[in-house]
């Protein structure tokens, strides 16, 4: 079970987090055109790398915050968190 | 009774109290402080189950966690228990212990035949046997294994024992009490540390027990004892025995099986049989030791044959004789010991020395003794089916790959040691890759991958000296890191004997003409020749040898034959074993218990039960309950002999004749607040939201991006910046994080904040068409004309002296309204509308009734939204605005989601107005053609239509609009039904909506 700082409420176990997905994508805006490939991508076209993936997870039996968490897919080794507001390096 | 293989007076053992129990349904007694194994030996009893594959007899190898062979199906404290190690499991009074895998007796074994056929058995049997006709499978290789193979039987009783789960926190976990284990954790301790000692056996001081040695003028144990007695009197230490930490898993959390009161007689009724812990460690030693490693020879199975240190262990910790005429083979030092412990109780051994003549301390001793050594000698095959009876022993060559000469000696067991392993399992389960130590022939851990430290004989240090100067500056050095403090201990003197080298050879060859089997790996019955052929036939990869034999396989995960397996291959390969690899070692390291796992999430613990604040009104009026996620909700209140089908019919006709009300409690509730809260619903909702007045409601629909509806609910303006949203029950917790990701990631631009309220709202929804009269008497001041509280209308306004919220919002189709009091003031309110209610023909009605309602008019539920439906699909494309931008909008115009043949809702009726059509029926052209049948949709959802007094489903159908008026047959080969029936409109009931707004 993976240990994780929240950066709101400091290191909580795993049990506490629901799994949010690659925290890179970034949404079109809202009201502005978007091609087909674009909105795609959006969608459903995730990268899945062995190594560092920054992804967000939300506290959802604590603070309920939507975090970053950079996270190494194959060892789990946690470099860095961060509020979804802040950037990871 | 005597206990003919009973010491005198060694061990450790409580003589004053006697404990009976059974062994294959024989009387027995043993001592408090025995386990099933040394009870049994100390009663001459060796022959304890048979092998997995072969059905070879088979005994005791170990002393503790390594045996491969004793597992017992036990009965103790009224379960019965399969796969129990006899030599972990202590002996309680009552016990009963059958040995498995053998019918119909441990003495008869019906399947040892396999032991004459073993050509049927060679390694990869289980890809290779059984494999054809394919007809034969289910009646008769099927059968044949399940009743010949396997190893216990689990009780198909209810577990009725305790366990419980525990998460704990520690500045250093130590994993064993042996004297590295004990100095880490005593050093660490005087550091102030946080510090958790596990031992997994009932003693603490592993090796310390039986190993002749002196620590400060103390023997071993006296010295163990004086520090746990110590470490226990602090306040910062929790000492545990009887304690396996069994994984090693990510961000330093391991977890520990605690055996609590499986050895103990009484118990209070609380007190739980075993106990899971989830220990974070900021640091953790690994103090794990070693295990003995077998010598490979020829019917090395046979029972009577122990590992030299284990037979120690018999002597010193439980006063008994594993033999009277033992035979000690071995390669190394270590087993001197044991012999001379042979000799100190009047037995005299002869041991065989693998290597050549030669001096150390423990052989001049021996000597100085009188024991009989035969050095460059070895056991080439053990004789006797059922127990040691003698043994063919050899002199080896210079090469020892043959023999100078051959006799044969009489023996009643042999000790046989090849050296030592250390216990890697948790340092390798961490990630920490093993590097092999060339001078002990073993892996030891390498670089550090998580904050795990090896010490000790785990590590490869094998001298009590070394272990105990790497335990305390380990666990100084570690903890002073956390706490800061040092405290200086003098590492105390030492006094043990000196090894000499050992030798590095552990299979002995077999003359000329002679074949017997040599095993292994003796839980799963692979011998040298079944290494042999994997290898002939090409596998190559450790793995795939593990695979294809089944080394190291199952809860034995290659204690004792891991080492010998890889040293094999790496002969045959002519490679060297650090180029051959090691396999996985998985978690657990002890097999536990499912109860363990399980803890007290079972039964009703197994999630928490969400009551609405009307629920003992429910069960007081014999409501039948139903789970709807953690709630339970009614699903109808029986009156009489009622069945379901008949009270549900009963209560939805009630709404559409009379009125009803329902608990709406557990719906979904959120509250939105901002300036921007207008906005944001204008995204996250499908249709329109910026004009929606105050004292207005609206039904939304709300899509994820990838255009699949996600939930539909009523959502009320409350005041210019305070909206009331309602989602389903069951997408409550999904849609509040759905919002909060958009309002803290994508547009934290929006002045927004969303709470949940469904816990802060009672809710009863009032419906049918005399649901006007019944308000306005709950409400005798308030106007509640159509004009005044049209449909989607909202109102604030004393309920009896409580403050309510009417909405008029309806899914039932009917006139209908919606009161929410504070949860406090639920109950209050429910008895209150049934009071009121009375004189209008008011009945409660459960989500049975509610569902009819919905489905014959056409709403769609989670049956119809089931994550593959998109609004167009269920009749629902009039909420999408094609004016504005929203979550999912882009997706909409996908090209599959556009196809005019796509699934549409339809309704369904049986032509003989009579079947009940099962949900989750298949849609088909026709009931009789060739599998597989073109399914054309599904049934979705079913009701007897209480409007119509017919059956009516709804069904997702490919072209559905397309298809009304055609026939078609419902198939459920589950319910073994098939059903012709006609597409008509989905809305059954009121198609025009005429009723909601009347
Ligand atoms: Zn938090």
């Amino acid at each position: 079970m993976l240990y994780i700082k929240c950066p709101y409420c400091g290191l909580r176990a795993q049990k506490e987090f629901s799994y949010g997905g690659d925290a890179t994508v970034k949404r079109p805006n809202i009201n502005e055109e978007v091609s087909s490939e674009d909105w795609d991508n959006f969608v459903y076209m995730r990268k899945s790398p062995r190594g560092k993936h920054i992804e967000l997870w939300q506290h959802i039996a604590g603070c309920r915050q939507w975090i970053k968490v950079q996270r190494d897919t194959a060892t789990h080794e946690i470099f860095q968190t961060a509020k979804v507001t802040e950037e990871i390096r | 009774m005597s206990q003919p293989f009973r010491l005198n007076k060694e061990g450790l053992i409580n003589r004053n109290k006697k404990i009976s129990f059974t062994f294959n349904g024989k009387k027995l007694f043993g001592y408090e402080g025995d386990t099933i194994a040394s009870a049994l030996i100390a009663n001459g009893i060796h022959l304890v189950g048979r092998s997995f594959k072969y059905h070879r007899p088979r005994g005791f190898f170990g002393a503790g966690v390594e045996e491969p062979n004793a597992k017992l199906q036990v009965e103790f404290n009224g379960h019965s228990e399969p796969n129990v190690n006899a030599t972990e499991m202590e002996l309680v009074e009552g016990l009963s212990a059958t040995s498995q895998n053998c019918w119909p007796s441990v003495n008869f074994d019906v399947g040892a035949i396999n032991n004459f056929l073993k050509m049927f058995f060679p390694a990869g049997f289980y890809y290779k046997t059984f494999m054809w006709p394919k007809s034969f499978w289910y009646k008769i290789y099927e059968p044949f294994i399940r009743k010949a193979a396997g190893l216990g039987v689990a009780s198909i009783e209810k577990d009725k024992e305790r366990y419980e789960h525990k998460f704990e926190y520690c500045d250093l976990l130590v994993t064993g009490s042996g004297p590295s284990g004990l100095a880490s954790a005593y050093a660490a301790a005087k550091n102030g540390a946080k510090v958790i000692l596990a031992e997994d056996k009932p003693r603490f001081g592993g090796t310390l027990l039986t190993d002749d040695v002196s620590i400060d003028n103390l023997s071993g144990k006296d010295w163990a004892e004086k520090i746990i007695t110590e470490l226990k009197s602090m306040p910062n230490v929790t000492v545990k025995n009887r304690s396996q930490v069994f994984g090693y898993y990510d961000h330093n959390m391991l977890v520990m099986f605690e055996r609590v009161s499986d050895h103990l007689e009484k118990k209070s009724k609380f007190t739980p049989r075993q106990r899971l812990w989830y220990i974070r460690a900021k640091e953790t030693i690994l103090s794990t030791g070693s295990i003995e490693r077998p010598i490979v020879f020829g019917n090395n199975d046979t029972p009577g044959i122990f590992l030299s240190a284990a037979a120690k262990e018999y002597m010193k910790v439980y006063g008994v004789l594993v033999g009277k005429k033992p035979l000690i083979f071995t390669n190394n030092d270590s087993a001197y010991e044991t012999a001379l412990e042979f000799k100190k109780n009047n037995v005299e051994p002869i041991i065989l020395d693998t290597r050549e003549e030669h001096s150390s301390e423990l052989i001049d001793e021996a000597k100085s003794k009188g024991i009989d050594i035969r050095f460059s000698h070895g056991v080439i095959v053990a004789n006797g089916y059922k127990k040691v009876k003698s043994a063919k022993i050899g002199k080896l060559n210079k090469d020892k790959n043959s023999f100078e000469k051959i006799e044969t000696v009489d023996c009643d067991c042999i000790c046989v040691s090849g050296f030592w392993t250390p216990s890697v399992h948790l340092a390798s389960q961490s990630g920490n890759k093993l590097k092999y130590e060339e001078k002990i022939d073993a892996f030891i851990p390498d670089k550090k991958k998580q904050h795990e430290t090896s010490v000790g004989a785990a590590n490869g240090s094998f001298t009590l000296e070394e272990s105990l100067k790497n335990g305390f500056e380990n666990g100084s050095n570690l903890s002073a890191k956390i706490t800061d403090t040092k405290t200086e201990i003098a590492i105390p003197n030492v006094n043990e004997k000196k090894y000499g080298a050992h030798d590095k050879f552990w299979c002995m060859p077999l003359p000329k003409n002679e074949n017997p089997k040599r095993f292994v790996d003796f839980q799963n019955d692979v011998s040298v020749s079944d290494i042999e052929i994997a290898l002939r036939e090409g596998y190559r990869s450790i793995e795939h040898v593990k695979r294809y034999t089944t080394l190291g396989m199952a809860t034995d995960q290659g204690r004792t034959s891991n080492l010998n397996g890889l040293q094999l291959v790496s002969n045959i390969e002519n490679k060297i074993v650090p180029e051959v690899g090691h396999t996985t070692f998985r978690p657990p390291f002890t097999p536990i218990t499912i109860g363990t796992i399980v803890g007290r999430e079972v039964g009703m613990e197994y999630m928490p039960t969400r009551k609405t604040p009307m629920h003992e009104w429910h069960e007081k009026n014999n409501a039948v309950f139903v789970d709807a996620g953690a709630w339970k909700r009614p699903r109808y209140y029986k009156q009489g002999n009622e069945t379901l089908f008949e009270a549900s019919k009963r209560e939805a006709k009630n709404v559409r004749e009379n009125v009803g009300i329902c608990d709406v409690t557990t719906l979904g509730k959120i509250d939105i607040k901002g300036p921007d809260a207008a906005e944001f619903l204008n995204r996250v909702y499908t249709n329109a939201w910026m004009k929606l007045p105050v004292g207005k409601a609206r039904y939304g629909l709300m899509l994820r991006e990838d255009g699949i509806v996600m939930d539909d609910g009523t959502t009320t303006r409350i005041s210019e910046n305070h909206y009331h949203m309602t989602t389903t029950t069951a997408q409550a917790a999904n849609v509040l994080s759905h919002l909060e990701y958009y309002l803290q990631i994508v547009w934290p631009e929006l002045n927004v904040n969303v709470v949940s309220t469904t816990e802060q709202w009672a809710g009863a929804a009032i419906a049918g068409p005399k649901s006007r009269d019944m308000l306005s008497k709950l409400y005798p001041d308030l106007d509640v004309s159509n004009d005044s509280l049209p449909f989607m209308g909202y109102k604030e306004a004393d309920f009896f002296g409580v403050p309510s919220r009417i909405f008029r919002i309806s899914f039932s189709g009917e006139l209908a309204y919606e009161i929410n009091v504070k949860s406090d003031h639920g109950m209050f309110m429910w008895e209150k509308m049934m009071e009121v209610g009375k004189e209008f023909g008011n009945q409660p009605y459960g989500t049975e009734a509610l569902s009819t309602l919905r489905i014959e008019m056409g709403h769609v539920a989670g049956p119809e939204l089931d994550g593959r439906t998109i609004p167009s699909d269920v009749s629902l494309n009039g909420l999408v605005s094609k004016k504005k931008d929203f979550i999912g909008k882009n997706s909409l115009g996908r090209e599959a989601f556009n196809v005019e043949s796509r699934q549409k809702i339809v309704g369904l009726i049986p032509i003989d107005r009579k079947s009940s059509i099962p949900e989750g029926s298949h849609i088909v052209q026709d009931q009789n053609a060739k599998l597989p049948n073109p399914k054309l949709g599904h049934v979705s959802s079913s009701c007897w239509s209480v409007e119509n007094n017919n059956p009516f489903s709804l069904a997702i159908m490919k072209d559905g609009k397309n298809m009304i008026g055609k026939k078609f047959f419902a198939v459920s080969p589950l319910k073994n039904k098939s059903i012709e029936v006609e597409v008509i409109s989905s809305h059954y009931v009121d198609p025009e909506g005429k009723r909601v707004r009347s």
